[in-house]
């Protein structure tokens, strides 16, 4: 059921990917998503393809997740590569009415999709081996020199890892309302658009209402434990860069390196 | 005489193929007779709540069966909502799922999905809320202006007004205080008696169970290991020890007596049952 949404879930472990500060695998994301913009190339595809499955085999992820994990954004990745073989101009292959399939075309198609795959997936493994908190803890220290600019960055971290930590029990209040519910004859699955807006109702009342009930509570026992914000409070887990940190960073850079040289040789 | 609910082998795996994998239950088999009231009993994470959600199809068995009047509920999948009819569930906290602007409307969803027709459900309501032990001034009121105990007495009403064949609670008493735990104890008794209906208690008090039930169903570690009339279950407390599970507190003082010399049969669950053994050995002991 609801369970079963693998989006951003956390994959225990203790692998390297594991064991790499977060900070390290945020800005690894960033690096490989600007080489995924840079390659142009079947070469150079080939390369950001190998590595990601180099990252996925160090990271014991099962690659089934992984690929599940592309479920959601299908629709968007075909609608995109269709426009792509049928509008871009280059030597015609098949015409037929306003539609044209071109060689350029259905190349653009293929990296295209291939290139979004990539990104999602890159992104997913991160969140994969990476827990929440730690994912959190990473952007705030990432985001640490804004905070001259007066951004509210340690509330804006502490509100995302709340949000984070509250979905997983936000997903087990609504099955079990659901379930309550369907005890009582509830059909969420069948009928027309408005009678299943309404078939909500049960569903969504008892869901606000606990929601809100917990946060309620939530703000009682932080402030019980005189939270005040981010001023002068230290961390439980102080992240440190190590030496698997740095090997990280370089092979990251030189990939980077290799694709933007590739993209000066036309490959 | 058939049984009207028959488990077969019952096994059920959450999460089956993630890192969470986990199973809940494993090979369970045990049959609910007509018009009993059976308890099933099992320390927190033991599978209670997971074994009786597959009784009205809310879970789909991993493996095994589960009969409804001897017909495999998952057979048709699409009449699966007519069994949730026929086995109302009382979830545990059922509080937390009310949601209509007065109580009544409240009690009212599960026979308005039934599609009853306008008196009919007003009776029903009327019904289930008196077996229910609430008083039909609430009846009115926001659920959420009640007190705890009543939300929850709503909630069991709103089950009960299906007239379902089978009553299943789970954990009805959990968070109450002793007065109110005691009085709806005593409306299940009551409802159980006055229907003739089947009903199902949850629990993982003895004292609860042992003062309520015909038979008892042990669950420990996924599985059943015991089941039987209360003093079959109780007679064998060296065992319910050993699965992290007492006997009821009268129990433990009959085992006392016993211990020091006492004549009487420890396998005692009520005070009443304890009394009359003890005036029973006074009156033998006076010489009569
Ligand atoms: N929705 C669920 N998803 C995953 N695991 C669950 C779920 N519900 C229960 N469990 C697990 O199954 C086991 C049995 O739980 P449960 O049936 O709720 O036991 P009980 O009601 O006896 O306390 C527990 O270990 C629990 O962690
Ligand atoms: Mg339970």
């Amino acid at each position: 059921m609801l369970k079963d949404i693998t989006l951003g879930q956390y994959f225990p472990g203790t692998t390297p990917a594991h064991r790499l500060d977060p900070r390290t695998k945020l800005i690894l994301v960033v690096l490989y998503i600007i080489a995924l913009f840079a390659a142009e190339s079947f070469v150079s595809y080939g390369l950001m393809a190998l590595t990601l499955c180099l990252c996925v085999a160090v990271s014991k992820v099962p690659p089934k997740s992984l690929i599940k994990g592309l479920k959601p954004v299908l629709f968007i990745l075909i609608f995109t590569a269709l426009l792509n073989v049928f509008y871009t101009p280059g030597r015609i292959l098949w015409q037929w009415w306003i539609f044209r399939v071109t060689i350029e075309g259905i190349f653009t198609a293929f990296f295209m999709a291939l290139r979004i795959s990539l990104l999602i997936m890159g992104t997913f493994l991160m969140t994969y081996t990476t827990s929440p908190i730690m994912l959190t803890d990473g952007m705030e220290s990432l985001m640490n020199p804004l905070k001259k600019l007066h951004v509210p960055v340690h509330e804006l971290a502490m509100m995302m890892s709340i949000a984070l930590r509250f979905i997983p029990t936000l997903i087990e209040e609504t099955d079990k309302i659901m379930s309550a519910q369907k005890a009582r004859g509830a059909d969420f699955e069948t009928g027309s658009l408005l009678q299943r807006a309404k078939a909500m109702v049960p569903l969504l009342v008892p869901l606000f209402i606990s929601a809100f009930r917990r946060a309620d509570e939530l703000a009682v026992a932080m402030e019980c434990r005189c939270y005040h914000g981010g001023e002068g409070r230290t961390k439980l887990k102080v992240l440190r860069y190590r030496g698997i940190d740095y090997t990280a960073f370089s092979l990251g850079a030189l990939i980077l390196a290799g694709v933007i040289v590739l993209a000066r040789f036309g490959l | 005489m058939e049984p009207i609910i028959q488990v077969e082998n019952l096994t059920h795996t959450y999460g089956a193929g993630t890192p969470f994998q986990r199973s809940a239950i494993a090979g369970v088999s045990f049959q609910l007779q007509q018009g009993e009231f059976l308890g099933v009993i099992g320390h927190t994470g033991s599978g209670k709540s997971t074994l009786i959600q597959h009784l009205n199809g809310l879970l789909k068995p991993t493996a095994g069966r589960v009969l409804f009047h001897g017909r495999d509920i998952w057979a048709d999948p699409k009449r699966i909502r007519e069994v949730r009819f026929r086995v109302g569930l009382v979830f545990q906290y059922p509080e937390y799922q009310l949601f209509e602007e007065t109580a009544a409307k409240d009690i009212a969803f599960g026979p308005k999905n039934m599609g009853l027709d306008d008196t009919e459900i007003q009776r029903r309501v009327e019904e289930a809320a008196s077996f229910a032990g609430l008083s039909p001034d609430l009846l009115d009121k926001s659920p959420f202006d009640l007190s705890g105990g009543q939300k929850r007495r709503v909630a069991i009403a709103g089950v009960i007004a299906m007239r379902p064949e089978v009553l299943i609670l789970d954990e009805p008493s959990a968070g109450l205080d002793p007065a109110g735990r005691s009085e709806l104890l005593q409306n299940i008794r009551d409802y159980h008696a006055r229907t003739g209906g089947t009903v199902v208690l949850v629990s993982h008090s003895m004292d609860e169970i042992a003062e309520n039930v015909q038979r008892i169903l042990v669950l420990s570690r996924s599985g059943v290991v015991m089941s039987g009339t209360p003093h079959e279950v109780f007679s064998r407390a060296e065992e319910l020890e050993a699965v992290g599970l007492s006997v009821p507190q009268i129990t433990k003082v009959a085992m006392e007596l016993r211990r020091r010399g006492v004549d009487i049969d420890p396998a005692v669950y009520t005070v009443e049952d304890l009394r009359r053994s003890l005036l029973a050995l006074r009156g033998g002991g006076a010489g009569a």
